[in-house]
């Protein structure tokens, strides 16, 4: 059967077990979901599935199995590196229907959700007994907590507190083969047997797709501090760094950016950050009262020995939140600055920021190219804007360059393409510059275990995918003997 | 050429002796590379041979899990030592997998650095520490072994090298292979070099012990340090097997011990540690030094070693039925009550069925609150009459991945979960 008319077979079969409204598949509709937060990739999906539960996420599973056909999860659409992006001879599952909090176990320490719940919401249902759910990426207030786990997802906070990987404890996840399965140990913080769940989160959706997510709580701090330093440059910020990281703290966050971004942002929301900073700082302390003020007193320090001229300590939540307002709210405010930009997403060992920094000035002075610098400057996770006008003839093609040279960058200094965006279609013909064929092939002997037949999200993360069963180099390897130098090989 | 021969070609190898026995498998060869180069051409000449090989690190625990059913060579990593690279402003280091880890908290050390995991056992290799999966006390702030590791070398059963990850704290490109080999006890990969993350060494610390009279007690007592966020480094309670068990008399029993590891700048430390001991009331004291049990297993190498998993602060239902089902026989558990982990020791000389019916009491409590009891060690008379690891979710998909990273099961055959 042809690729149309096995749709429409898995459309009816659907619409039939899991209700007509479950199945979207009126071109108008379909093309809604035709992009997710990378909208230079769209493609409209051959049909989109909102089922409700995971019996029914399993039933559109070995559908999609019976029919041969390839099928992609979504979840708020918000991921920037294509993930997401659909499939025209495929079905995507949206898990927008699947926002149940299911438990909220105090005792334990954790909760179990659904894939589609907003990663705030989990927040916001625990917060009045002091807990939260750590991991903040910038887009909490929209993107699921399935998204999350596909992509690992982090955030400012992550610096101290870890990404998805360590507050996530146990999946239930429907396999490529439609099979429902719970990896990991459920509400406890250590499992037998292979890390399974370990590998699963960051896979990007490929490994299968998660239906239930127990997540660990964390208690909220005694005591928060928010300080806001002001540098006249980003050397003498990205010391200040240096400096607070030797003195052996370790903050809840410490947030980077340029004057560029700051414009941005006092375009967008208004944050009044220092008159005249090249580079300002947000820095956050948590924990008990005692320890919070001996940083407060050491960060203090090193920012001031550091050149900083000016110096804010929030004084409640409304301050906090002010300081915060300008940089969460940084991605979408360089929109006020120029009509196009791209978000890159690299990483770089800490100490490397400065050299990296002023890379990234001559290539943008080079190249004519704008580049606002926002970052996880504890982390070394760089978030380069590169700004440009896709109506001036070749601006656009030079921006991808730019933004390709950043990774080289990163690459260059042992650093990373990805530090929390994910490889998706985007970034997968930049794998093979972190990694030789070997160690893809060898991660795809995950993909082959999970998923032979490649029918879940393919030609995501992987240049070249892996034919599972395949002897890889068939005729090429050298015989064993030979390999161990024991024999030549004329 | 002989097997021999062709390892020899290689690196240093020898015939082996009968101490290098694993459980009761006694292997012909003891190979002894010093590089990822050489482990991979020891790995093809294996292959070429159809050697089964099992890795030894220090060697300290090689008896347990379940014996291998066939391991002609031993892939001894003592010579594969070393820390690579310790960029200290970048707080992360990369390290030879054969380092001992005592060697590496000394390197660490003078940098005021630490990789937060607990050396368990001495003589342990960082290598050996990862492919477990261990955890000590830390665990409670820092996680376990796969929280720590970033990046890693590591050599297929056919001899291919592998990297995942990278030398960058924050990194989501490709599959993360460092969490799956992680805990895989050898069994899909040998690891050569190791990139982990670090933290400083805190400026003070502080250990508030009080004697606990039940598992109950703890668990109040739990309640209310948490009410205090008091942001414990690490919390453990020793439970010797109490006297009221021992002997049906009136003698007080000997108390549990529960202590709390408090660590951070000397100002915080201190105010912590007097409201921790304001809270804790009873005798409640603090230290400088941990008590002698700290970081330590209660089980000796004859015994049957025991882990209990479950949700955090559940702990004590295990507790209270082990003890129950272990009444007379002399049993020690150390508990990470916080962690919702404990260590437990039955005497080596006790009854196989006593044996059984102990573990059969902690498996079904454990999975009555969604955890687990796995069978660490147990001596050769004792083993074969217990389940060690009981029923593993997604075991189905585990044997898939073994299937493909090591399609001839050459690697530590059967040591692993189901057979694997
Ligand atoms: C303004 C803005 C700010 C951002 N800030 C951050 C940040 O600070 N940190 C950060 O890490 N990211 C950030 N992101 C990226 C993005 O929000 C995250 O990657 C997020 O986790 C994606 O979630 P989502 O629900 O939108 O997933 P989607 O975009 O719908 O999907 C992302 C991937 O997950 C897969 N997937 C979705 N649901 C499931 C499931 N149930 N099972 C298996 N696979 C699934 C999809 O197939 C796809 O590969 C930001 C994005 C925007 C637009
Ligand atoms: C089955 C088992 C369970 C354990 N569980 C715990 C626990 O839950 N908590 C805890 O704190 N400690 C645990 N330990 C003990 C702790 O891990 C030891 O401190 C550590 O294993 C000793 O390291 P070693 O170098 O002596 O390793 P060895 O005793 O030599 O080897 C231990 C295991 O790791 C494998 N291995 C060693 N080096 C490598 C390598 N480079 N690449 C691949 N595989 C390798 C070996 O084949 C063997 O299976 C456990 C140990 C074992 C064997």
């Amino acid at each position: 059967m042809e690729v149309p008319a096995r749709l429409a077979a898995v459309a009816e079969r659907l619409a039939a077990s899991l209700g007509p409204h479950a199945v979207l598949s009126d071109p108008a509709e379909l093309r809604t979901y035709e992009c997710d937060g990378l909208a230079r990739y769209a493609v409209s999906p051959g049909l989109v599935v909102l089922p409700e539960s995971t019996e029914q996420v399993a039933e559109v599973v070995r559908a999609c199995r019976d029919a041969d056909l390839p099928f992609v999860a979504r979840g708020s659409g918000t991921g920037l590196s294509g993930g997401a992006l659909p499939r025209s001879d495929g079905v995507l599952i949206v898990t927008s229907r699947m926002r149940r909090i299911l438990e909220v176990d105090l005792d334990a320490e954790c909760a179990v959700v659904e894939p589609g719940v907003i990663n705030l919401a989990i927040s916001r249902e625990v917060s009045p007994a002091h807990y939260h759910y750590a991991p903040d990426p910038s887009s909490q207030q929209i993107c699921s907590i399935g998204g999350n786990v596909a992509e690992n997802s982090g955030g400012a906070h992550c610096l101290k507190y870890g990404f998805t990987a360590h507050h996530v404890t146990g999946l239930e996840i429907v396999t490529p083969d439609g099979d429902v399965v719970w990896l990991g140990a459920g509400k406890c913080r250590q499992s037998t047997g292979y890390d399974l769940l370990g590998v699963f989160i960051g896979s990007e959706g490929t490994l299968g797709i998660a239906t239930k997510v127990v997540v660990r709580l964390v208690q909220t701090q005694q005591c928060v501090e928010t300080i806001l330093a002001a540098f006249p440059d980003m050397a003498s910020a990205g010391e200040a760094v240096s400096a607070i990281i030797a003195a052996g703290i370790t903050p809840a966050a410490i947030e980077m950016m340029d004057a560029l971004s700051i414009e941005a942002a006092e375009q967008a929301v208004d944050c009044r950050y220092p008159d005249g900073a090249g580079a300002v700082l947000i820095v956050e302390l948590d924990g008990p009262a005692d320890d919070v003020a001996a940083e407060l007193a050491a960060v203090t320090a090193r920012c001031e020995q550091s050149g900083a001229f000016e110096l804010r300590r929030a004084a409640d939540e409304y301050e906090r939140g002010e300081m915060w307002k300008g940089r969460k709210s940084a991605f979408a405010a360089v929109g006020r600055i120029s009509p196009d930009y791209i978000v890159q997403d690299g990483v770089i060992p800490r100490t490397a920021l400065p050299e990296v920094l002023a890379d990234i000035a001559a290539l943008s002075e080079r190249t004519g190219i704008r580049v606002a610098n926002v970052f996880h400057a504890g982390d070394g996770n760089l978030h380069p804007l590169v700004l440009y006008d896709e109506s001036v003839p070749g601006q656009g093609d030079a921006a991808e360059e730019v933004s390709g040279a950043i990774l080289d960058l990163c690459i260059g200094h042992g650093g990373s393409i990805t530090g929390e965006h994910g490889v998706g279609v985007d970034k997968a013909k930049h794998l093979p510059k972190m990694f030789t064929a070997d160690d893809l092939d060898t991660m795809q002997l995950v993909r082959c275990a999970f998923d032979p037949a490649q029918r879940c999200n393919p030609g995501k993360v992987f240049p070249t995918p892996r034919l599972c069963g395949e002897v890889p180099r068939r005729g090429t390897t050298p015989h064993p003997a030979q390999a161990a130098g024991l024999a030549e090989a004329f | 050429m002989t097997a021999l021969d062709d390892l020899r070609a290689v690196c240093e190898a020898r015939a082996a002796q009968p101490t290098d026995r694993v459980a009761d498998v006694e292997p012909r060869f003891v190979a002894y590379p010093t590089s990822t180069d050489e482990v991979s051409r020891v790995l093809r000449a294996a292959s070429a041979h159809e050697l089964h090989v099992v890795v030894r690190g220090g060697g300290t625990k090689l008896h347990w899990g379940a014996p291998p059913t066939a391991a002609d060579l031993i892939l001894d990593t003592s010579r594969l030592t070393g820390v690579v690279e310790h960029a200290a402003g970048d707080l992360i280091a990369v390290i030879r997998a054969g380092t001992p880890l005592a060697e590496v908290q000394r390197v660490l050390g003078e940098h005021g650095q630490r990789l937060p995991l607990d050396e368990m056992l001495p003589g342990a290799t960082l290598g050996g520490v990862v492919a477990t999966g261990a955890a000590g006390p830390l665990r409670l702030r820092h996680g376990t072994a796969r929280d720590q590791v970033i990046g890693l070398t590591v050599v297929r059963a056919d001899g291919v090298v592998a990297h995942s990850g990278g030398k960058v704290v924050k990194n989501v490109a490709g599959y993360d292979l460092g969490r799956l080999l992680t805990g895989s006890y050898g069994t899909l990969g040998v690891l050569t070099e190791i990139a982990v993350k670090l933290t400083p060494v805190p400026a003070a610390r502080a250990y508030v012990r009080r004697p606990v009279r039940s598992p109950g007690e703890v668990r109040d007592l739990s309640v209310r340090l948490k009410q205090e966020r008091l942001a414990p480094t690490a919390m453990e309670v020793e439970c010797p097997e109490p006297d009221s068990l021992r002997r049906p008399a009136r003698v007080p029993g000997h108390p549990d011990l529960m202590v709390l590891l408090l660590e951070g700048p000397a100002d915080g430390v201190a105010a912590r540690a007097e409201k921790a001991v304001q809270v804790l009331g009873g005798d409640a004291r603090a230290d400088a030094e941990p008590p002698e049990w700290w970081g330590s297993y209660p089980f000796g190498p004859e015994d049957v070693a025991l882990q209990v998993v479950t949700p955090v602060g559940q702990l004590f239902g295990p507790v209270y039925s082990m003890r129950d089902a272990a009444r007379g026989t002399g049993m020690r558990i150390f508990c990470s009550p916080a962690a919702g982990v404990l260590h437990a020791a039955i005497p080596g000389d006790v009854d196989p069925d006593r044996a059984v019916e102990i573990v059969n009491a902690a498996r079904t409590v454990a999975m009555s609150h969604g955890g687990h009891c796995t069978v660490l060690a147990a001596p050769p008379k004792i083993r074969p009459e217990l389940d060690l690891w009981g029923p593993v979710e997604g075991i189905g998909l585990m044997r898939a991945v073994k299937q493909e990273f090591d399609p001839a099961g050459r690697l530590a055959p059967g040591r692993f979960v189901g057979g694997i």
